[in-house]
């Protein structure tokens, strides 16, 4: 009997369960790696060399270096574990959450300051919320996707 | 005898304890969240307590995958401000409660609730953002949190998270521990964590207002009913990380009306602002009546 996932309906969102987390095992431990001054310090000198240290797989690492977060995501990442390469280049974490949504930082800050992304249509994948697969990328990138 | 006098309840937003530390606080963006604390901060000093039992997430910390405790509870006699990436927080080291956390460890582990036991651990924003909201940031002549702290870890970060019904079992079984400390100890339990967010995917930035103060209504009042909510129903209307918010029911379990002992609790303080970054920060603070 396989496991009961019941949030696999939920668009936009991948829950961090034990699948995940095997399959990210280490390219979250590399993540965590960057706690310590030394080691971001080694890793900003040459993230190839140091990405290579760690049994990843090719497709974590390139989510890592194009810091493409909804691909480490994919590849089995948990943000908090993820945040830590932002951290490492000074970035925050509303930079971090915004940037997986294809909006423009301040895109992003303003719908937050607008009070948040709306729950309308947000709730089961088919909906037609502005989290549903059919309308990404968000904001300015998606009117000029549509124009192309 | 020890007793639990009063619950907190806040969210502990990393960029609350970032602008705090660099002096931001009173910018527009940022005056009119610090503006809803500015009433605890007062009760704080006003009703001092000797212990703070503080239960908080570790977000990727302390815990690695490595070894992820669903309970964790530090006995340690004190514990670090963590480096999460950017530097430790310029914050107070926080004391511990050792006699009174092994205490609580045993009786708690004897009511059936499986706890791992914690002496040595960098705490995160997940603590210290509470402590700054409810403290200030200590001056340095004066270089200290107001008392020893008990931290007490929950896991949040990888599925399945206990339930919102276990969290509110487990805080029955707090009060009863903590009740059953000889030295006479005012003692105080937050909940820490929430409100709606997620900080994940082209879904990152949901807020969700109505479920938040839907949730606050019921904690209050009908803490059984917040309990009985499913995790798929935070994950679905409060957000990915909105599944923190079971940290409160621990909190509330510890209360003296689920004990009977009381029709209710006294409500001294509601607080909601939406954003603090990427989250909808909630605020409450109960007394036992």
């Amino acid at each position: 009997m396989s496991l009961n996932k019941p949030y696999l309906d939920v668009p936009g969102t991948i829950i961090f369960d034990a699948d995940q987390s095997r399959k990210g095992y280490h390219l979250n431990q590399f993540c965590m790696s960057l706690m310590k001054a030394e080691n971001r310090e080694r890793f900003k000198a040459d993230q190839r060399a140091y990405l290579d240290e760690w049994p990843m797989t090719e497709e974590q690492k390139q989510g890592v270096l194009t810091r493409d977060l909804n691909r480490c995501m994919a590849a089995g990442g948990n943000i908090y574990f993820l945040a830590k390469i932002g951290a490492t280049f000074g970035l925050s974490f509303q930079q971090m959450a915004g940037s997986m949504t294809g909006m423009t930082e301040e895109e992003y800050r303003a719908m937050m300051i607008g009070g948040g992304r709306s729950i309308q249509g947000n709730r089961y994948i088919g909906e037609d919320g502005d989290a549903q697969a059919h309308n990404q990328p968000q904001g300015a990138a998606h009117k000029n996707k549509k124009e192309v | 005898m020890a007793r639990i006098t009063a619950s907190v309840y806040t969210s502990h937003v990393p960029a609350i304890g970032a602008a705090m530390d660099a002096g931001k606080d009173q910018e527009p963006y940022w005056q009119p969240l610090f503006k809803g604390y500015e009433y605890s901060k007062q009760w704080m000093k006003d009703n001092k307590p000797d212990v703070i039992f503080l239960v908080y997430n570790d977000h990727a910390t302390a815990f690695s995958l490595d070894l992820i405790p669903t309970f964790a509870i530090g006995t340690g006699a004190q514990y670090q401000p963590a480096d999460e990436g950017y530097g430790a927080r310029p914050v107070p080291t926080v004391i511990g409660h050792p006699e009174l956390a092994s205490h609580i460890a045993q009786s708690v582990i004897q009511q059936d609730f499986d706890l791992t036991i914690v002496n040595k651990m960098d705490v995160d924003h997940g603590l210290t953002v509470p402590l700054s909201l409810m403290c200030g940031n200590p001056p340095k002549n004066a270089f200290h949190w107001p008392c020893p702290v008990i931290p007490f870890a929950v896991n949040v970060v990888q599925y399945p998270v206990p339930s919102g019904q276990r969290c509110f079992n487990l805080g029955q079984a707090i009060r009863k521990a903590v009740e059953s400390y000889d030295e006479d100890l005012n003692v105080h339990i937050w909940g820490t964590g929430g409100m709606s967010h997620q900080l994940q995917g082209p879904r990152a930035g949901l807020i969700n207002a109505d479920f938040d103060n839907a949730f606050l209504d019921k904690l209050i009042a009908d803490p059984s009913a917040a309990a009985a909510i499913p995790h798929i129903d935070y994950v679905r209307e409060a957000g990915s990380e909105g599944i923190e918010l079971v940290m409160w029911l621990i909190a509330r379990g510890a209360m003296a009306d689920v004990a009977g002992r009381a029709d209710g609790v006294k409500l001294k303080h509601r607080f909601f602002h939406v954003p603090a970054s990427n989250t909808a920060v909630g605020h409450l603070i109960l007394e036992n009546q």
